[in-house]
């Protein structure tokens, strides 16, 4: 069976019809083919997939993408602009944030959700924003910097 | 990619949209935030016909405290919940216990109805379908022996590991039940009948957990009466954030002058329901002192009663149980 999805996908308005049964993260990646959005266990565990809807983090690889009908939803490919790197984006590049990089969509993701209503997070309020995110590379302290600096980058303007 | 079983996703708006596609379809699933079935689907643990999304119904969304009372709608996010200051002030035993569920992202989708229904966890029964079946699958599933208990002659111990429950148990919370025909409410407690016993005398267990009929959907849970409680959860886990509970202790306690007056104390992570300790109003009408903790003691090692379900032993999750519910309770006492 199928349903007609209705959603604003990275800023702009978009009409599917998908089957009931269908992830949110295989529609992202395989019908739409935004590959961005990454999977990396079987359900819940890693943040790898993580998305914005309506600006809230949530994971893909547990959400039907019909059910997310009339919604707004935001994956790392709808940042930057014009090839320049967003505020966010640059913290992970310049910080060293990312090191395999698999992971990093779904932090840039949780990142960018925090900063959009927090914009100026303490450590504490970094670390718990990630808590839903798991990265075996680069042992996180890198990565709090890399948010850091996004927030500082927000703050003066400098990034899109 | 590989496709989930073939379903019907019912979006509802309304509490009698669900009821409809309930009476239409009685075999199908709730899905709040999907955080526990949409694992499950995906590890072809449970293949429901029918999947009712029950995050956007109006009637499901109300959150209310005050000092003498509590309503918590079933669709309301755990994170709502946690963030919400009245539940702050007045029951941070609920707030705590919600904030300590899982990590931020899953607390964004998960919700009360969906804690408070969280299906059992048990090591031989939350693992990909190849996983389970190289091990001739259990008692839960289509299997025919318990891996935890060989000899159990049919019972499953698989342990209820929501962190809501013995939050709002402590309470004295009461669930609001719905279905096509009619509603009821009943005591939470009556909710969960996972005893797991030998004998008949009492249905229910690991794998027959609650006392839900069929096409019944929780609609909200409430307490009242709650006046002058002091109250607080915590729970011990192996990492600090994406954890299940080795073993979670919620307390709550009324102290007048240096008498303890009430006491109330529930644990979850341990047996296939959560645990309201039975025979703590006999420790109340004295001070806290050691025979005090110890009477406690003594209740938690009577009645938890942890399996081989975790990777965690079970007499570990047993002593932490107890330990952490006698520091909840001289830290409430000393407040
Ligand atoms: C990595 C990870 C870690 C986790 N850690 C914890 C943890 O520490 N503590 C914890 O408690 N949970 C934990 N969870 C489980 C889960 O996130 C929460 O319990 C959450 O509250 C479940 O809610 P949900 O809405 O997502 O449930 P769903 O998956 O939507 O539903 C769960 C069950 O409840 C039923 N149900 C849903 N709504 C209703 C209703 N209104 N009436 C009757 N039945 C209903 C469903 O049919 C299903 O059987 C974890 C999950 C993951 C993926
Ligand atoms: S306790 Fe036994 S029957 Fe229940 S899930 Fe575990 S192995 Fe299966
Ligand atoms: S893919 Fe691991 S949480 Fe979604
Ligand atoms: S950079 Fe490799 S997992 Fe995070």
């Amino acid at each position: 069976m199928a349903q007609l999805l209705e959603l604003t996908l990275n800023g702009r308005p978009r009409v599917d019809a998908v089957p009931d049964n269908m992830l949110l993260l295989d529609y992202l990646r395989e019908s739409v083919g935004l590959t961005g959005t990454k999977t990396g266990c079987d359900g819940g565990e890693c943040g790898a997939c993580t998305v914005l809807i309506d600006d809230v983090p949530l994971l893909s690889c547990l959400t039907l993408a019909a059910s997310v009908n009339g919604r707004r939803v935001d994956t790392v490919e709808s940042l930057g602009e014009n090839g320049e790197l967003s505020a966010v984006q640059r913290g992970f590049h310049e910080k060293l944030g990312s090191q395999c990089g698999y992971c990093t969509p779904g932090f840039i993701m949780a990142s960018v959700g925090l900063l959009r209503r927090n914009p100026a997070p303490s450590d504490d309020e970094i670390q718990e924003a990630l808590g839903s995110n798991i990265c075996r590379c680069t042992g996180y302290v890198k990565i709090i910097e890399a948010v850091k600096f996004a927030a500082q980058l927000n703050a003066e303007g400098t990034a899109p | 990619m590989e496709a989930l079983h073939d379903f019907e996703l019912v979006r509802a708006a309304t509490l009698d949209d669900v009821l409809k596609a309930r009476a239409a379809h009685p075999q199908s699933a709730l899905v709040g935030g999907g955080t526990d079935l949409m694992v499950n689907i995906r590890r072809g643990i449970v293949t429901p016909p029918v999947l009712i999304d029950v995050t956007q119904v109006g009637e499901l969304q109300a959150v209310n405290a005050d000092e003498g009372a509590l309503e918590i709608g079933a669709s309301v996010t755990l994170n709502t919940l946690a963030q919400d200051d009245a539940m702050r002030r007045h029951y941070p035993v609920v707030a705590e216990a919600a904030h300590a569920i899982a990590g931020p992202t899953q607390r964004n989708m998960g919700t009360v109805g969906g804690n408070l229904c969280l299906d059992t966890r048990c090591i031989f029964y939350n693992q990909s379908e190849w996983w389970r079946s190289a091990n001739n699958h259990c008692l839960k599933t289509t299997g025919d022996t318990c891996h935890v208990a060989p000899k159990s002659h049919g019972v499953c111990f698989a342990t209820y590991s929501g962190d809501l429950a013995p939050a709002l148990l402590v309470l004295g919370a009461e669930v609001d039940i719905a279905s096509p025909s009619g509603t009821r409410t009943i005591p939470l407690n009556d909710l969960y009948i996972g005893y797991a016993r030998h004998d008949d005398a009492v249905e229910g267990d690991g794998k027959n957990f609650l006392s839900l009929e069929a096409g019944e959907i929780v609609t909200a849970v409430r307490a009242a009466n709650t006046s002058g409680l002091t109250s607080a959860y915590d729970k011990i886990r192996i990492r600090r954030s994406i954890e299940y509970p080795v073993a979670g202790v919620a307390v709550a306690l009324l102290r007048d002058g240096d008498a303890l007056v009430d006491l109330r104390v529930a644990v979850t992570g341990t047996n296939p329901r959560p645990v309201l300790l039975e025979g703590t109003a006999e420790l109340c009408g004295g001070p806290l002192n050691d025979d005090v903790l110890q009477g406690l003691d003594a209740l938690a090692r009577d009645q938890i009663m942890p399996m081989k379900t975790t990777f965690t032993p079970g007499h570990y999750r047993r002593r932490v149980a107890s330990v952490l519910a006698q520091r909840l309770v001289t830290r409430l006492y000393a407040e």
